[in-house]
């Protein structure tokens, strides 16, 4: 035994590694006797928040996660859904929080490989990758900072592994300040019947750690994301792992040629806790045990103890159960690609994980109490108190809140972070960033996947229950503003402390509005991580479920793109608007006001309006398309506009005051545009389905013009303010 | 015509040029592993882009020291026409095929976008499909793309007709905003832009496209 693994185990240790006293009493009982310093760090990342959900597992379990294309869902690397033809979909979103904040290039880019690890885990060929941003107000002394390095961590390594990152979302607010949210999402293709999955099987069948090297990076990050930061979060910058995506890319490849064989029986990635919660999650659900030499781990640095080898989150690392006699050919395929290869340990019928040594047994723990016996909370929560609608007055200057708010930090244009990511290699992005969602192509065939990222965290503070609907349904609906059918989502959770009832209150509220919209749209949860303890001396982040949203469409030469397409189309309006101002981006932005209750979410209408908008496309009767969202009306047109360079003259009625017409945020709308002929065809049929379509203008122009130039634009001047703010904001970073 | 894309450890291009030759040719191309040391006779090479070995040491250092490029520059030197895009133009640079080199981008950042170019020779194998003075549109997406070579080696590529491409307006700080170069025989190109990412309407236009075709006319 190594020095380290001599340490009396003392409550001021136990406390160091996150465990209360009652936890380390259970640890104590399903051992049965005390555990050596190994074994508790190991029960201490395995019952961290991050990899036992134990705040969170009892209301996750709540969540509608079937239907008849969800070929796997939560609990694997990643969600499966059929695509149809023999393919699968597969995806995940993931947060790197933490680390981002501490060292955000790094944090950042080793979350886009942990999440491509996810997804090609299980047999896919990661095709897209996405991401949800929050940082904190453009005015605070580290927002510049973090932005930069964040954009160019998540550049840095997907550019290097050659996925494109095709799209996402940024959002800035003051309650991330001291915690911004990094979330990534991958996607990927697999053949349906080449799904790879983590359970092991086989006694005496090989261990088989492939990958990187193992160093002293990124212990306890698994801890570290589990407790909330203080002012002394810089000193915990060596628990930040470092990513080496050339690596990553030869492991992909080295991956999919051995899963192009019958070699893998199990495969699993090392992720948060490393080896420890890879070969502990493989062996549970196999329903086996693992017998683990660690001697025989391939390691970059000297002298490393077995605690040490067991907790360490270096990057770009797998490891496989393969059948017996598959050793050699594996092996060559790993040194072709110039990667480790060692067998570390074979399966055994003992059910526990046995570590040796220098010849010794440093580790003997239980696998089913590894992960059964993790503590589950039901934690005492409050709902969010049910505010009262307010009236939100007109503004001084509608067409400077119109500049304000387009050419401001929340809707301007995401370019200059867009531009810094490879969104088109592979060469099957046909929707790039900046419209609705990313459409990619399904290689060699006319499908393509539809994909966005989408949450309102400020609705989600106001109203957790209307939140959590609004964040499922507009995925749903810039999926279908394109043309796809939406099949399924995945979501990060990142929330603030799970121990405060308040806060708890948010996630529970959350959780069933998302819970209600899947179910009304038909549109299961099939993957997600949680972040909980996102706070900041105290101070929580606002409720921030991000939502990424998978669609499949069967030809992708349909799709609608926001830019109008000619002068002289009609500017149709899909919906109605209701005076649903409070918490819109207007209150908050121009009248500097964060009261009231948010927009209310009607599922049914919803999906009657997204249906009947998604046939337009699909028969291609339309292939111009934008949903409504943050801004309202006005930044919907705008957007539009400003897309195409084609100006836009609409009247909007009065029976609204004309702020509220524009900037409202009324759920279930679309603006579309089409030539005349369509535009009365569209008109008619929607009688006939019962969905409310508007026709309030037509494009043409340099300007976009409002009731008779209440609102009067120019097209050149409104583009100069949106794709101006954020260069000049970033001008001078870091 | 019957091509070879060279594929090195960290190629993230190598798909893509490769469906690209197969669309516009009909043939698939052969893919050569960075470790043969000779590959069966084709008319046309092309080092596809990425980060091989990781952009370690300088971008293509260590690719132009592989085995295979000793073979490429062979063939090169000979007269098989030879196309290398984004990590394949470094890589060419590195070897000293093509003068000069490749620094990172004036700003800093990387940069993905459509950018127009300027055809700056119509008779070349390459650019023989473009029109006189015709602008083109084709994608960029680098890290270091900002050529650099000392005045006398621009002047005599001016002087020499070497300069293929040039970017409309500047986006990485290149030298007399060069985009792309050939040898002094003119059947080597590198170039920073990603032809092989614009042969179809659905990904923004087929500029890229007239590239390849250039060479299968020529070649027959």
């Amino acid at each position: 035994m190594t020095k380290i693994d001599d340490t009396v185990i003392t409550p001021e240790i136990v406390a160091e590694h996150g465990l209360s006293e009652e936890e380390y009493a259970r640890i104590v009982t399903a051992m049965g006797r005390e555990p050596n310093y190994t074994e508790l760090g190991i029960y201490s990342v395995m019952w961290s928040e991050h990899c036992s959900y134990k705040s969170s597992r009892f209301h996750l379990k709540k969540l509608p996660t079937e239907a008849p294309w969800v070929i796997c869902g939560p609990g694997e690397n990643a969600g499966v859904i059929d695509i149809g033809d023999g393919q699968a979909a597969i995806f995940k979103m993931e947060s790197h929080n933490h680390p981002s904040y501490i060292e955000p290039y790094q944090g950042a880019a080793t979350g886009v490989g942990g999440i491509l690890r996810d997804v090609f885990t299980m047999g896919a060929r990661p095709v897209a990758n996405m991401n949800a941003l929050r940082f904190g107000e453009p005015d605070h002394a580290k927002t510049k900072h973090l932005l930069s390095g964040v954009v160019a961590g998540i550049g840095g390594y997907g550019n290097c592994v050659g996925v494109p990152t095709v799209g996402g979302e940024t959002n800035f607010d003051a309650s991330y300040n001291g915690n911004i949210l990094v979330n990534a999402m991958t996607v990927g293709i697999a053949d349906t019947d080449k799904i790879f999955y983590c359970a092991a099987a086989g006694v005496g069948n090989p261990v088989v750690y492939v990958g990187s090297k193992t160093g002293r990076d990124g212990i306890h990050g698994a801890t570290m994301a589990s407790t909330e930061f203080t002012e002394d979060t810089e000193e915990k910058r060596p628990t930040v792992q470092v990513g080496d995506p050339f690596t990553e890319k030869l492991l992909i490849e080295a991956c999919l040629e051995l899963m192009a064989t019958d070699a893998i029986i199990a495969i699993q990635d090392m992720g948060a806790a490393g080896l420890t919660s890879s070969s502990v999650e493989m062996a549970s659900k196999g329903g086996v045990g693992f017998e683990l030499n660690l001697d025989h781990v391939p390691q970059r640095e000297k002298d490393m103890t077995p605690y040490e080898m067991c907790l360490s989150e270096s990057q770009e690392r797998m490891l496989m159960v393969l059948k017996p006699g598959r050793e050699d050919m594996a092996k060559a395929i790993f040194e072709k690609w110039e990667l480790d290869f060692a067998v570390i340990g074979e399966i055994t019928d003992t059910g526990k994980l046995t570590l040796t040594f220098g010849g010794e047994i440093v580790g003997d723990m239980p696998i089913a109490s590894l992960v059964e016996d993790a503590p589950e909370y039901e934690r005492p929560f409050v709902y969010t108190p049910k505010r009262a609608v307010v009236s939100v007055p007109a503004p001084d200057d509608i067409n400077k809140a119109v500049t304000d708010l387009l050419g401001g930090p929340h809707l301007c244009s995401r370019r200059w972070i867009w531009e810094q990511y490879d969104h088109m290699v592979l060469a099957d992005t046909v929707q790039r960033p900046g419209g609705d969602a990313a459409v990619v192509r399904v290689h060699g065939t006319e499908k393509a996947l539809a994909i966005s990222t989408d949450v309102t965290p400020r609705y989600c503070f106001a109203d957790p229950y209307e939140g959590g609907k609004q964040a499922v349904a507009e995925t749903w609906r810039n999926l279908t503003a394109v043309g796809a059918k939406p099949l399924a989502i995945t979501n990060c959770l990142n929330f603030g402390n799970p121990e405060r009832p308040d806060i708890m209150g948010q996630f529970v509220g959350c959780l069933e509005g998302m819970g209600d919209a899947c179910r009304a749209l038909d549109y299961p949860i099939v993957s997600g991580n949680v972040s909980l303890y996102n706070e900041t001396n105290g101070s929580g982040i606002l409720p921030t479920p991000a939502i990424g949203g998978v669609g499949v469409m069967a030809d992708s030469s349909k799709m609608a793109t926001v830019a109008f397409k000619a002068e002289g189309h009609s500017i149709l309006l899909v919906g109605e608007t209701k005076d649903e101002l409070g918490m819109s981006l207007y209150q908050r932005e121009i009248m500097g006001d964060e009261s009231g209750l948010p927009p209310s979410v009607d599922l049914l209408l919803e999906r009657k309006n997204g249906d009947f908008v998604r046939r337009l496309i699909e028969n291609s009767t339309l292939d111009t398309c934008h949903d409504l969202s943050d801004g309202g009306l006005i930044a919907a047109l705008a957007d539009m506009a400003m897309a195409s360079g084609i100006g836009a003259t609409v009247d909007v009625g009065t029976a609204l005051p004309l702020h509220t017409a524009l900037f409202s945020e009324t759920q279930a709308r679309y603006l579309l545009a089409v030539d005349a002929e369509a535009a009365e065809r569209i008109q008619s049929e929607a009688i006939a389905a019962g969905v409310l379509v508007t026709k309030l203008g037509e494009t043409g122009g340099n300007r976009v013009r409002v009731n008779g130039g209440a609102v009067d634009l120019s097209l050149t001047d409104l583009t100069e303010a949106h794709e101006g703010w954020l260069p000049t904001f970033m001008a001078n970073a870091s | 015509m019957k091509s070879a894309v060279i594929v090195f450890p960290g190629s993230n291009c190598d798909r893509d040029m490769a469906v690209a030759l197969t669309k516009i040719t009909g043939q698939k191309p052969i893919m050569v592993w960075h470790q043969e040391h000779d590959f069966e006779a084709v008319d046309f090479i092309a080092l596809p882009g990425g980060f091989s070995y990781g952009d370690y040491l300088r971008c293509g250092a260590m690719s132009a020291r592989s085995h295979v490029m000793k073979e490429v520059i062979k063939r090169a030197n000979a007269g098989v026409p030879t196309l290398g895009v984004c990590n394949g133009f470094q890589i060419l640079t590195e070897t000293g095929v093509l003068p000069g080199a490749l620094m990172r981008n004036s700003g800093l950042h990387f940069v993905c976008k459509d950018v127009e170019l300027t055809v700056e020779r119509q008779d070349t194998i390459f650019t023989s499909g473009y029109a006189q003075g015709r602008n083109i549109t084709v994608p960029v997406a680098h890290h270091d793309g900002n050529y650099f070579a000392d005045t006398n080696t621009l002047d005599q590529l001016e002087g020499d007709g070497q300069i293929a491409f040039k970017y409309a307006s500047d986006i990485n700080g290149a030298q007399r905003r060069i985009a792309g170069i050939t040898n002094k025989a003119g059947n080597v190109l590198g170039m920073m832009p990603h032809p092989e990412r614009m042969i179809e309407a659905p990904l923004g236009g087929s500029d890229g496209r007239i590239i390849f075709e250039s060479v299968m006319n020529r070649l027959g």
